[in-house]
């Protein structure tokens, strides 16, 4: 479905579907909600007002605690939930009335891989290609053979899917979305229930569809995951969309004015080297056996007292320290985690939303 | 894997045939399929073997033609004429093993699939909702055709063993030869499967609205056993014309000469609309859906 060239310039977020109007072009995003809602029987509102803007080949995270409503989310965007208000568009089109143009283009990974127990690994991928209407059949065994390699597991293609772990099954359910040049992928927790090697190597598969230009749409709950292999995050708490942008600007904009980077020194001389760290403005110092701890300041303020010429990079705390005659064994800053992120906005850390 | 390839696909015409042939082959290879299909050709063997101990001592069969023993139909006459077990065989599975083994594929067509969760992926890749309903009615009803024959082949089969073939008395009395009567038996059999349409198509529909396959098959074949029940009650004399199953032994009509369409007329249209009202509750049923599973 090629779509027609952009007409002018690009803006910043394209109008939601206009009825009646021509197929919009694919734009920059490869996902794009204005606020998306559903509500369940009851009125619960499990997904409220979402304005998701992922743009085309980004590899974006996606968080949020257990029951937050990202998978609700994934499925109204890959049109198995009817949205109660507004639409998604999906690659520029409208989700779910282009579903058929859609989906074929998008390989999907939602809440954990489904499989028939009673085929075989090959046989599952046969099955969920026959069921694609832009597959063609001709080119199936190939195009199954390629996805099982891909994700390792052709040596176990022949075995019955029941007798598979977790992590073939997990495996499995990224091959079946993985058996047509997709534009973009929707994995829902793909390193859930795979060993630490498994994680690796589907990090590291992610990383080379990013490279082949795929946009990657990742939910998980492990950050360090979404730190690690991610170019964009958005934060979802209680069904609203808490913040979305890059990686790094996340941490710069959401932990703000409370985004202190920590230090830790490692001596013998601890109440010494916390005098010298409070007069350079460090704050929050503590001592516990031979480590001090503190926050830096903001890096727009001031280190150090205002009027005596103070220290103004951190190497230079570290040259007060050794002044004072501090025997410094360890020296270290470290910056705010995505996790620090998450839990500045929502509180609450990873508890299950209630 | 670029983004040039993926965009140049189209799709291609004719791939609901490629979904209905992967949905038949699946289904026909899964176990419990085999096991249905295994007891309802053991259902002609056990009639037929019982028919044969109950007569094998000489005797003069089963009372005469008339038919007069008030077991099954077609019983009585199947000592005189081995093709008379398919008809007998029909008789006996047609109120209960072929509808029920209809209500557990056509319970477990949807709701099967939505408890493994694999619905989800079929409808991603996606295979279209209203697509998947016809392939899923589709694939009952060949399971339809495909147990009613193994049914009458299998009966066929244990028939010849056990009794003498020739030519064919039909129910009015004239004589056929035993190739016209095979015909008129591979009728029967089609007459049949048909007679099967309206609870396929009331069991898809219980499939659209649960996620639990057991259930479903639970609730279809509990379904069909009321309805037989209140197709027996005379006080209800008014409403049965329009159960289901209230026209299905009219099959024997095809025995007669000339054969008697009316009410064979009758079961087939009140099947089509079974399959009609069942079918279009199930379409709006299910592509209005919200798939949570």
């Amino acid at each position: 479905m090629p779509a027609p060239p952009a007409p002018g310039p690009d803006r910043m977020r394209p109008p939601v579907d206009e009825p009646g109007a021509m197929p919009a072009p694919a734009g920059e995003w490869a996902i794009e909600t204005q606020g998306l809602t559903k509500a369940y029987r009851g009125g619960r509102l499990a997904v409220d007002g979402l304005d998701l803007a992922v743009p085309r080949g980004s590899v974006f995270g996606f968080l949020g605690p257990n029951g937050c409503g990202k998978t609700t989310t994934i499925r109204m965007l890959m049109g198995l939930i009817e949205p109660t208000a507004d639409r998604a568009r999906v690659l520029g089109q409208p989700m779910p009335a282009a579903g058929r143009r859609v989906l074929p283009r998008v390989g999907a990974l939602i809440e954990g891989p489904a499989l028939y127990g009673f085929l075989s690994g090959r046989d599952n991928l046969r099955r969920f290609d026959a069921a694609d209407p832009a597959a063609d059949p001709r080119t199936r065994e190939a195009r199954v053979g390629r996805a099982l390699e891909r994700v390792g597991l052709a040596a176990a293609a022949g075995k019955k899917a029941r007798a598979y772990s977790l992590g073939m099954k997990q495996r499995l359910g990224l091959a079946a979305a993985l058996l047509q040049p997709r534009e973009l992928l929707v994995l829902d927790e793909p390193t859930n229930g795979l060993d630490p090697q498994g994680m690796r190597e589907i990090r590291a598969l992610v990383r080379e569809l990013a490279a082949d230009g795929t946009t990657v749409f990742l939910s998980s709950h492990l950050l360090d995951e979404i730190e690690q292999v991610c170019t964009h995050a958005a934060v979802m708490a209680r069904g609203r969309l808490l913040t979305q942008g890059t990686v790094a600007d996340l941490s710069a904009t959401v932990l703000g004015p409370h985004g202190h980077a920590g230090l830790t020194v490692i001596t013998p001389d601890t109440a010494e080297a916390a005098r010298v760290l409070k007069e350079c403005g460090v704050t929050g110092v503590e001592i516990t056996d031979d480590r001090v701890t503190g926050e830096l300041p903001p890096p727009d303020a001031p280190l150090g007292g205002a009027e005596d010429g103070a220290p103004r990079e951190i190497a230079e705390l570290n040259a007060a320290l050794v002044h004072a005659g501090v025997r410094v064994r360890g020296f270290g800053t470290a910056r705010p985690s995505l996790e620090d992120v998450f839990v500045a906005l929502t509180g609450e850390g990873f508890d299950v939303a209630g | 894997m670029s983004q040039a390839e993926a965009v140049a696909r189209t799709p291609r015409p004719l791939w609901s045939l490629g979904l209905l042939r992967s949905e038949i082959a699946m289904t026909f290879r899964r176990w419990r399929t085999l096991a249905l299909l295994a007891v309802l050709a053991g259902v002609p063997v056990l009639v037929g073997v019982a028919v044969r101990i109950e007569t094998g001592d000489g005797g003069p069969g089963g009372g005469g033609g008339g038919g007069g023993e008030g077991g099954p139909a077609f019983l009585s006459q199947v000592t005189h004429h081995g093709l008379f077990l398919v008809f007998a065989s029909l008789a006996v599975t047609l109120p209960f093993f072929l509808p029920m083994s209809v209500g557990v594929i056509a319970g477990d067509s949807l709701a099967g699939e939505a408890h493994g969760g694999t619905l989800r992926y079929l409808l991603v890749a996606p295979a279209g909702r209203t697509r998947l309903l016809l392939v899923k009615y589709a694939t009952t009803l060949t399971f339809c055709l495909v147990s009613t024959l193994i049914v009458a082949l299998s009966a066929l089969a244990t028939g010849a063993l056990l009794f003498p073939l020739g030519e064919v008395t039909l129910l009015s009395g004239t004589s056929v030869s035993f190739g016209e009567g095979l015909l008129r038996a591979l009728a029967i059999a089609v007459a049949v499967a048909v007679s099967l349409a309206g609870v396929a198509a009331i069991g898809l529909f219980v499939s659209t609205l649960t996620t639990s396959g057991i259930a479903a098959m639970a609730t279809t074949v509990g379904l069909l056993i009321t309805v037989q029940i209140l197709d027996s009650l005379p006080q209800l004399h008014a409403l049965q014309p329009y159960l289901f199953p209230h026209y299905w032994l009219s099959f024997a009509d095809l025995l007669r000469d000339p054969v008697y369409w009316d009410q064979l007329e009758k079961n087939l249209g009140l099947q089509a609309l079974y399959a009609v009202v069942f079918g279009s509750a199930a379409w709006a049923r299910f592509t209005t859906r919200d798939i949570t599973a």
